[in-house]
């Protein structure tokens, strides 16, 4: 029960501080959590970096655009669609 | 979280506007594709996987109520089918399962042996660069299976977690662990491919 007590109550490292990042920016972390992880990054650089880094990492990974392929069924697909409409809810073979 | 142009789209399409269906392949098709080719084994998988997604959309339209927004009913319908068309191929090599962030990284007592290099001012139009798309692509298809699935629709594709742990069939706790492997694996990409230069 000391040993517990101790460990809720001593501060974060960097490994753990590093590993709640997700859930933290996900908001996944309780109250408490989220004020002993922001604790330990308002006194630490490389953890407050790291922040830092995985949110340029995530805004990139949005910013990635697929690659531009022909669409070599498109046609036929609108064709689908305009018969599909013009033989009501039924369609085509339903 | 409906986009603002889904309703003007919404009602051309069961108007039955040819035109605003053309726009509606036109606006998700390659991102389907890519979304599919996080699930299947091949390209062409994934190509016949969209192609039968669309037909599904033609004939589900009229009963879309748009409680969702247009893009995630289809993604939707797409996961559904993604998923039961088969999984990829397991890798020859597969990598390992951990989250790219050595444990060498960090002391005995878990503080950073060398702190992570701090990323220069100009580090957004670093990042633009077409390379680094390249990269990314690269990087994410190395991904195990569940990571690249959960990190394309979820990063790449911008799906809210209720929504993408819906489609997956998977806790939001789990999915906030593949999510963390992953971008920790992509931040770990970009870190050295940015202190090369």
């Amino acid at each position: 029960m000391v040993r517990l007590l101790s460990a809720w109550r001593r501060d974060l490292v960097c490994r753990d501080a590093v590993a709640l990042m997700t859930d933290y920016l996900e908001g996944a972390l309780s109250p408490r959590q989220r004020a002993r992880l922001e604790r330990h990054l308002a006194g630490c650089d490389g953890c407050d970096e790291y922040l830092r880094q995985m949110r340029l990492t995530i805004d990139v990974l949005g910013r990635v655009e697929p690659e531009d392929l022909p669409i070599e069924a498109r046609d036929e697909l609108v064709e689908l669609f305009l018969r599909f409409q013009a033989e009501g809810d039924d369609g085509p073979g339903a | 979280m409906p986009d603002s142009d889904d309703g003007d789209l919404i009602g051309r399409l069961r108007a039955g506007d040819g035109q605003a269906f053309a726009e509606l392949v036109d606006r998700y098709n390659a991102s389907m594709i890519r979304v599919a080719s996080a699930f299947v084994p091949s390209r062409a998988v994934a190509e016949e996987v969209v192609q039968d997604t669309w037909i599904g959309v033609i004939k589900g339209i009229g009963r879309f109520e748009g409680r969702s927004s247009l893009k995630t009913w289809i993604f939707r319908i797409l996961v559904n089918r993604a998923r039961t068309t088969g999984a990829r191929e397991p890798r020859s090599v597969e990598l390992d399962t951990g989250d790219g962030l050595g444990a060498d990284r960090f002391t005995a007592g878990g503080t950073w042996r060398e702190p992570p290099a701090p990323w220069s001012d100009d580090i957004d139009d670093r990042l633009s660069a077409p390379e680094i798309a390249t990269r990314i692509r690269e990087t994410v298809e190395q991904l195990p299976d569940s990571q690249r699935q959960v990190v394309t629709l979820r990063d790449i594709e911008g799906l809210s977690s209720s929504e993408v742990c819906a489609m997956l069939g998977i806790s939001e706790g789990n999915q906030r662990v593949l999510l963390h492997r992953a971008r920790t694996r992509v931040r770990a990409m970009l870190e050295q491919d940015l202190g090369e230069k």
